[in-house]
């Protein structure tokens, strides 16, 4: 593996998106997870795969467009829908989970179109929903890198303010704090980092990535700070193992991704127990 | 309207949701170092008076100051402790320790960009021992019981260093042996670190000994002045205050506290 990693670049581009992704997802999830908005990046995940097999089906229609990055699409319909869901949660304020499966049915039925439209599924559209170690380009890496040294800044610079409105909203609000816009800040990073994430994980199984993970940090960690660092941690070793297993089994990735973050989330609650029991 | 002293004036304020009044000509003054409690019962208005005080209510008609400042242009938020009745009900599943949750009430004093510096931290473990949990700083909030959770939600809003602490209901879910602790400590913030005290409540015999002024709403303002004054009250008026045609007192009553001589009731 080692060898082949020095030898093909789209080994390089999989292994080094992975681990950027396995950051970005996770220290996002744990925002997200606490704010119980995990069926957001759900939804989010349904209207990127529209995005994707618009700009496929561009390409497909207009050979001119061939060297159209379907990434960029997925991430305009990600930031899309995720600026309509802020709109639903508003104009339905007392149904607000309303907006998740609106936005979830949307993003699928016309991804179905869209698919149809270009006469039916073929492998590429496989590779988008359950992740791919071989369709990562140079390009998907940098335009990930990019993302991601924006949110983590992001992150860094207003994590005072992210932690607050995550624990506290009412007070956030009274507090004088800006509360809509750091929101609105929050919800477009998190549609770059679902699309973003894709890639590898897939489209079906984003959402695990920022969820699992900080699932399982939550049950052994002293505080927030500590809680991102093990959701880290916990991400990165399922992306690096997933993503090796996957190479030599010729697996999906992101099957495998997810049910070794699983694995590592039994193993936290049983550790959890086994450790009450024998302190008592 | 108001001496320099007050930290908070409304003046004459009503607040209506869609057709109902909840709030009708509130006029009422919070001196500096004074603990006040407004008491009154469920759907008084209370609540609403806070919101309208910390600015998550916009005004519909009167007006209020903060520290001399009309609220509109207010931007000193700092100044202003909250502890939310809310604190109650919080998510206790929330991964933060006592220090964490502490630290979130510098966050607008801080600023935009701006990291906590070592003084930041040295304030917070002060607030946290002037709430006497310093011992649980690294504990996650939700292990602690409810008396305690609340003293943090007290630490947190006493680390901005403000001049006035507003506390809606802050004894509910606090087992009552907790309770008197609580008010002790409550009455060492008022009079040590001279914290002005602004307490909604709807108990008023937990409170009466504690205090130095009382407010009495219900919709409208039926009483305000100080404790010995309120304790005058025959208790057979008192529970008039909780009926809705009762307006024993005048409303402009307001300021006028400070130069009484008693048997105003």
């Amino acid at each position: 593996m080692i060898d082949g990693l020095m030898q093909y670049e789209f080994l390089q581009n999989a292994f080094l998106t992975g681990i950027i992704i396995g950051i970005i997802a996770p220290l996002l999830g744990v925002f997200i997870v606490v704010r119980r908005l995990s069926l957001i990046a759900d939804a989010l995940s349904h209207v990127t795969l529209a995005g994707i097999a618009a700009s496929l089906l561009l390409e497909k229609k207009f050979l001119g467009l061939s060297g159209l990055n379907p990434l960029y699409m997925g991430m305009v319909f990600s930031v899309g829908g995720s600026l309509f869901i802020e709109k639903l949660r508003g104009v339905y304020k007392h149904y607000q989970e309303l907006a998740i499966p609106i936005i979830l049915s949307g993003g699928i039925g016309l991804s179905v179109i869209f698919i149809s439209m270009a006469d039916g599924f073929n492998t590429d559209i496989f590779s988008y929903l359950f992740g791919s170690v071989s369709a990562v380009s140079r390009l998907d890496l940098w335009t990930i890198l990019v993302i991601s040294v924006f949110v983590i800044l992001i992150v860094v610079l207003l994590y005072k303010e992210l932690f607050l409105l995550s624990f506290d909203e009412e007070h956030a609000k009274a507090s004088g704090m800006s509360v809509k816009s750091l929101h609105f800040i929050f919800i477009v990073m998190v549609a770059l980092v679902i699309a973003a994430s894709m890639r590898i994980v897939g489209i079906l199984l984003v959402s695990s990535l920022m969820t699992i993970p900080v699932a399982a940090s939550m049950r052994i960690a002293k505080g927030f700070k500590q809680t991102i660092f093990y959701s880290i941690l916990f991400g990165e070793i399922s992306v690096i193992g997933g993503l090796v297993i996957s190479y030599y089994a010729d697996l999906a990735p992101g099957g495998v991704i997810v049910v070794i973050a699983v694995c590592i989330l039994i193993l936290t609650i049983f550790s959890k127990k086994m450790m009450a029991a024998r302190s008592a | 309207m108001g001496n320099k002293d007050s930290i908070i004036v409304i003046d004459d304020v009503s607040y209506r949701y869609e057709k109902e009044n909840v709030l009708e000509n509130i006029q009422l003054t919070v001196e500096a170092g004074s603990f006040l409690a407004i008491v009154g019962p469920n759907g008084s208005g209370k609540s609403t008076l806070l919101k309208l005080l910390l600015g998550l209510l916009k005004l519909q008609s009167g007006k209020i100051k903060l520290f001399g400042q009309d609220i509109a242009r207010f931007k000193e938020w700092h100044k202003i402790g909250y502890v939310s009745q809310k604190a109650n009900s919080f998510n206790t599943g929330f991964p933060a320790t006592v220090y964490e949750v502490v630290s979130s009430g510098l966050t607008t004093k801080i600023g935009l960009f701006r990291f906590m510096k070592k003084s930041d931290e040295q304030k917070v473990l002060q607030a946290i021992g002037s709430v006497g949990l310093l011992e649980f700083k690294d504990r996650n909030i939700g292990e602690l019981s409810g008396g305690q959770q609340q003293r943090v939600f007290i630490a947190r809003a006493l680390v901005s260093d403000p001049q006035i602490l507003i506390l809606d209901e802050p004894t509910v879910g606090v087992d009552a042996q907790n309770v008197e602790s609580f008010y002790a400590m409550l009455e060492h913030l008022n009079k040590e670190l001279q914290i002005t005290l602004l307490l909604v409540t709807h108990d008023i015999g937990a409170v009466s000994d504690k205090v130095s002024h009382v407010a009495c709403m219900n919709k409208k303002l039926h009483f305000h002045g100080e404790t010995e004054e309120f304790e005058q009250l025959d208790m057979k008026d008192m529970s008039l205050y909780y009926g809705h045609d009762v307006q024993i007192l005048s409303h402009d009553h307001g300021h006028q506290h400070h130069h009484h001589g008693g048997g105003h009731a």
